[in-house]
């Protein structure tokens, strides 16, 4: 029989996650710190209007963009948040998730050997992503002398004849890092210069504990060469719904809707009728949320600096990126051990990139009795590494 | 602060107090003057406990009367209200819109006990018109804790 297989799909390495993951699942009774979704439950009211969605038999597929109304609220939202106007006609449509967003902007976008610049440490799903769509990835390291932050030094370095697009991963998995506004109009300048395209993931973008979040776009001269990846999986705490969208110029956002049309179709209906109603009645959800995220936040902040472990202090997200380089171990040796002597799992920083090599990624969407019980194991085994030395 | 404060000692008031100062971003002796604040100005007004009962062998019952009543020339409820109170089985007293006058929370060992206060003691007051009492059969939720049903993590132990 022939070889079925595409070399592309072959060649992609697996996500480092999926290994962790593999390993955590086999144990019993492991206090996770692992996860990169909410743990609240979606709000009821959302809820409710999906029940409600289905017993009026709204069963069928909406139009390839989404829902109408959907899409006037997601315009009306990003408005009042961010101050950004789109069209809901032809510049914004609803995705499966983030996700698909950002597979539909890459193969919108690029031909092949553009090269697609991704600062690391983020999320797994950009650099496969790019590849799939044809795409060169060149990375670049972010550093935590610059609180993981991308400056438009690391940029103009960066940027070659053949770059198409910059990933704009902010704020930041698995670092917790943000932008603000200071340091986006730095790196528009960059990319105004270099005529080149961003696609912001700004999926955390209703999480952040110091100011409000800034969106690239807002930035003058931005909102026409960005496509906007955002959603409803963090806000509303929404991610099996699977709910996305995706903004940008009418010339580009018709080309990713192309491609949603012939490889997904639609969006979920259900889906589609409870975000109507989170964008309508969510706010105050979101902010109780926030709060919780941002206590649990300062106390894992407190928690490290008591047992002396290194950790710049992140803004967004709910992530922590404590640095371990102290015990000279690495990431995934860390990682293990950590699992293995004490039951807890923080996904080792290499997962999401090579400069993610000496930290740790600890999730807060846990309740804080949860954390306290994790970091009271931390501490001893921390204490056990020192006595090692 | 006193709001954020309020939020999270209504859940849990026995949550450390360095711990508090932590989670909300100040000082431990600040949140110590506003707990003291709250305290003398009467907001805060105890710190209960939120017990299952169910789960003992201890026997209560609980019943939530619906009271009619006849206001009193320039004093309105707050007399009779108090009047009902005093008792030490009840345990809550609410002047209620609609149907009815004052919402009267009574707790007792049995239902003889309950009727028998119902009868003896709330419906013979003067200004009672009339009385309804609801047992509880079974409480799923109080003061915001589901009671029914414990928390479980669904979550996938590992996601990106």
């Amino acid at each position: 029989m022939r070889n079925p297989l595409s070399d592309k799909a072959v060649a992609l390495k697996p996500s480092g996650i999926r290994k962790f993951f593999d390993i955590v699942n086999e144990m019993d009774d492991v206090i996770s710190l692992s996860v990169g979704e909410p743990d609240f439950d979606t709000p009821w009211h959302i809820r409710d209007e999906g029940i409600y969605s289905l017993e009026k038999g709204r069963t069928f597929y909406t139009s390839n963009a989404g829902l109408k109304e959907l899409k006037e609220e997601i315009c009306k939202y990003l408005k009042r948040k961010q101050g950004v106007e789109y069209d809901p006609n032809n510049e914004v449509f609803v995705t499966v998730g983030g996700s698909e967003g950002i597979d539909a902007a890459m193969r919108a976008m690029l031909n092949p050997g553009d090269e697609v610049l991704i600062p690391q440490p983020s999320f797994v799903s950009y650099e496969p992503c790019a590849i799939l769509a044809g795409g060169v990835p060149v990375i670049i390291n972010l550093k935590e002398e610059n609180e993981f932050r991308l400056t438009a030094k690391e940029l103009e370095d960066a940027i070659t004849d053949k770059t198409k697009i910059l990933v704009l991963p902010f704020p930041n998995n698995p670092t917790g890092a943000i932008m603000e506004k200071k340091d986006l109009e730095e790196i528009a300048k960059v990319i105004i210069k270099h005529d080149i395209f961003v696609m912001s993931d700004e999926i955390y973008s209703e999480l952040t504990y110091k100011e409000k979040h800034v969106s690239i776009t807002e930035i003058e001269g931005m909102k026409e060469r960005t496509v906007l990846i955002n959603g409803f999986s963090k806000a509303y705490a929404m991610t099996g719904w699977r709910l996305g969208y995706a903004c940008g110029s009418k010339e580009i956002i018709a080309q990713m809707l192309k491609i949603h049309q012939f490889a997904i179709m639609c969006a979920p209906t259900t889906s589609q009728y409870a975000a109507v109603e989170a964008l309508r009645n969510g706010d105050e959800d979101v902010a109780n949320m926030r709060e919780a995220y941002n206590q649990r936040r300062r106390y894992l902040l407190y928690a490290f600096k008591e047992m002396g472990i290194k950790c710049f202090e992140p803004f967004g997200a709910f992530y922590v990126f404590p640095s371990i380089k102290e015990f000279g171990l690495t990431s995934e040796e860390f990682a293990t051990r950590f699992l293995q002597e004490e039951k807890v799992a923080a996904v080792p920083g290499t997962a999401f990139g090579d400069s993610g090599e000496g930290y740790l990624r600890i999730s807060y969407a846990y309740s804080l009795d949860n954390l306290k019980v994790a970091m009271a194991r931390m501490a001893d085994f921390v204490e056990r590494l020192r006595k090692e030395k | 602060m006193r709001e954020k404060i309020l939020t999270i000692i209504e859940k849990n008031s026995r949550i450390d107090l360095k711990e508090l100062a932590v989670i909300l971003g100040v000082e431990e002796i600040d949140i110590v003057n506003e707990l003291a604040a709250l305290e003398s100005e009467g907001i805060i007004c105890g710190y209960h406990t939120l017990i299952d009962w169910e789960k003992t062998s201890i026997e209560k019952v609980t019943a939530l009367i619906e009271v009619r009543v006849t206001p009193q020339r320039g004093q309105g409820f707050d007399t009779i209200a108090e009047r009902i109170y005093k008792y030490p089985e009840v345990t809550s007293v609410y002047l209620i819109s609609g149907g009815f006058d004052l919402l009267v929370t009574l707790e007792g060992k049995s239902l003889k006990e309950i009727s028998g206060f119902v009868s003896d003691k709330l419906s013979t007051l003067d200004a009672v018109l009339s009385t309804a009492t609801h047992f509880i059969l079974k409480k799923y939720k109080d003061h915001g804790t589901i009671l029914a049903k414990k928390y479980e993590d669904t979550r996938e132990k590992v996601t990106p």
